[in-house]
């Protein structure tokens, strides 16, 4: 705006022949603009190297004293002498919540994405939308006391003995679906997630669904095809990218969530084969812990900090990977 | 690392105390939240002067009044003398409480269980894992217990409630000591952790079969179903406030430097085990003097006037005896 009505200023006063100063105020403009957007972008750089440096410097004793075994060390004890301290616990925690969430949510959100703009009747598609885009509006600590105090009497009392009795006797799953039925687990936890990140793959998926050219659909239902078909070899393959990464966003938020996780994972750093059973994530381990610990404790917790940073990294560095592959398969 | 520390307490500090700058801020120890609070809404109302507690758990008071941020700082795990030396700073108990195992079993009332050290011990080493267990069915011939599997809660922050259960722990069983000790935080063999006494208090409440360990105010307030315990003499005891003043009694508080005194598994037929005192931590040299000024005044007020309302509470007021050497302690060690 500023650039433009200086331009126009100095051609009102100079008369429209002194194209050469009219240009070069243009160029100023330009060349500002350019720098404005290059230093915003190169801070973003910026920030994310300190936030990275900062980690590295506070987990330093931490590194230090345990090395590598700090990543297969499945003791968490900071007031033994000397402190034992392993991040295979909160890892594990971290992966299987999110794993389960992911596997929960990601049929469930494409298929609310679906129904909403193939199925769904004109006049449902709003208040689903907007209920669907309220989920997102709940702050996460009302989601842990949901959990905690709704949820986690349901899972405890019907869902888990159900899935108890129903896997006894059958190898690996009667491990997994174990008792004791818990309010405090990761599964209650996982289900949290999965509710918490629904609206980050269902809205994507919406939004994405509609850029899809309804002639393309049109000329699908034209040869014959079926909803069904439309979607499976039309819609999605033509959106895939977009689809993908609202599930990354949503495994990125999976991944880090603290508040509600904390109230019900059940903060326990052993690792049970059930998923009945109580376990923790790296960032419920730090949430509950950091304000409290001092020395190779902290330097711990913070060395944990920077594993989810690197766990984040991998996790969204592969789906990157994945999508290339799938691009250059497409032959785009 | 101290750069990290700074910053987070500072943050916390700042977030915490901008609304009421003119007051006196403290944090640390959750457990003598409820009678704190109390102190300071009659203590507003007699002089108009306003305490800000902010109640982090003990840890976290010790770290706030070493990064001077705040102008005392409560935990219920004492600071050793020569730490308070290397720190520069005075220390004091300023009341006592007890702490009680807290259970929900459909039907048991409050006071109708009783439970031993050692029981309590494998209880939470997950030796004992269901609530028929005979040792359990031993001390309690005329309760109808479940054959349900036995829901240990136990705090997951860093807390001085922790510290003087777990010293309980060690103090009855050789097993606990060797395998877990004793400190703020441990090693949990068993069971799920919820933050603060309120959490504890929470997740009892909501869970069946579940046992866990609260100061006696929030199983009070909460309405919990405490249980008794069998202390030293071998006598069952109930936690009452004659309980906690009897265990209470022993402690010598006068030859302890920096009153260093842990008041768990006391003798004496009366004693409840679990006793503990809460103390308060003030830096020799205060930065802020006028404000340290003004928080010894509202502990010397608390002293003088706070016994009925911490009895109220189920706490247990330091004994004038105890009380005239914390004076003379006020007088001679902090500069003001």
């Amino acid at each position: 705006m500023a650039v433009q009505s200086d331009a126009s200023e100095i051609a009102d006063a100079v008369g429209p022949y002194d194209r050469a100063r009219a240009l070069n105020a243009f160029k100023v403009g330009d060349v500002t603009f350019y720098w404005i957007t290059r230093i915003s972008a190169i801070s973003v750089l910026l920030i994310l190297g300190g936030i990275i440096l900062s980690l590295i410097v506070g987990a330093w004793p931490a590194m230090k004293q345990f090395g590598f075994e700090f990543l297969w060390t499945r003791r968490w004890a900071p007031s033994a002498d000397p402190p034992v301290l392993g991040a295979l616990g909160p890892i594990y925690g971290t992966l299987v919540t999110s794993f389960v969430a992911m596997l929960i949510a990601i049929p469930v959100g494409l298929g609310i994405a679906i129904f909403l703009t193939e199925l769904c009747p004109q006049w449902l598609r709003r208040p689903i939308g907007i209920a669907i885009e309220l989920l997102a509006g709940i702050p996460s600590i009302i989601y842990g006391m949901w959990g905690f105090f709704v949820l986690g009497p349901f899972l405890a009392y019907t869902f888990q003995p159900f899935m108890i009795n129903l896997c006894a006797g059958i190898p690996v799953l009667q491990d997994i679906f174990a008792g004791p039925p818990s309010y405090l687990s990761l599964f209650n936890a996982a289900l949290i997630l999965a509710i918490m990140v629904l609206p980050f793959i269902t809205a994507i998926s919406v939004d994405v669904f509609k850029t899809v050219p309804p002639v393309l659909k049109e000329a699908a239902y034209g040869v014959g095809c079926t909803t069904w078909e439309v979607v499976r070899s039309v819609v999605i393959p033509y959106t895939r990218v977009g689809v993908i990464g609202g599930i990354m966003l949503a495994l990125g938020r999976a991944l880090g969530e603290t508040m509600a996780v904390t109230f019900i994972i059940g903060n326990s750093f052993r690792i049970s084969s059930s998923i009945f059973a109580p376990g923790t994530t790296i960032s419920a381990a730090i949430a509950s812990e950091f304000q409290e610990s001092d020395g190779l404790h902290q330097s711990s917790l913070i060395l944990l900090g920077l594993l989810l940073f690197v766990l984040t990294f991998f996790v969204l560095a592969a789906a990157r990977l994945m999508l290339m592959r799938l691009e250059t398969k497409a032959g785009k | 690392m101290n750069f990290v520390k700074a910053i987070v307490a500072a943050g916390l500090v700042a977030a915490s105390t901008s609304a009421f700058a003119a007051d006196i801020t403290g944090a640390g120890a959750t457990f003598p939240f409820p009678i704190y609070s109390k102190w300071a809404d009659a203590y507003k109302k007699e002089t108009g002067n306003g305490l800000n507690y902010q109640s982090i758990g003990s840890g976290g008071g010790i770290k706030q009044i070493q990064a001077k941020t705040v102008t005392f700082g409560a935990t219920d795990a004492p600071l050793k003398a020569e730490q308070l030396e290397k720190d520069g700073l005075v220390q004091w108990p300023q009341v006592m409480g007890g702490i009680v195992p807290v259970v929900n079993l459909e039907g048991v009332k409050p006071g109708e269980m009783v439970l031993d050290g050692e029981t309590l011990a494998n209880i939470y080493l997950g030796k004992i894992t269901k609530w028929d267990d005979a040792a359990i069915k031993k001390l309690n011939p005329s309760v109808k217990l479940p054959s349900d599997a036995i829901a240990v809660v136990r705090r997951s922050d860093g807390s001085g409630t922790t510290f003087n259960f777990t010293y309980y722990l060690s103090e009855v069983s050789a097993d606990w000591k060797s395998k877990v000790g004793s400190n703020t935080a441990v090693e949990w063999p068993v069971g799920v952790g919820a933050k603060g006494n309120e959490g504890v208090s929470g997740n009892i409440g909501q869970t069946k079969n579940s046992i866990g360990y609260v100061e006696y105010a929030y199983a009070k307030q909460n309405k919990l179903t405490y249980t008794g315990l069998v202390n030293k003499a071998g006598k069952t005891v109930q936690p009452t406030v004659e309980a906690f003043q009897a265990a209470a009694a022993n402690a010598d508080w006068a030859k302890a430097p920096g009153y260093y005194v842990i008041l768990a598994n006391q003798p004496g037929d009366k004693s409840w085990p679990i006793t503990a005192a809460t103390f308060i931590l003030m830096h020799k040299e205060p930065t802020d003097k006028a404000a340290s000024g003004e928080a010894i005044k509202f502990f010397k007020w608390a002293f003088a006037k706070g016994d009925k309302m911490a009895e109220e509470l189920d706490y247990i007021p330091m004994p004038d005896s105890v009380v005239k050497l914390i004076e003379k302690t006020w007088s001679s060690d902090i500069k003001s």
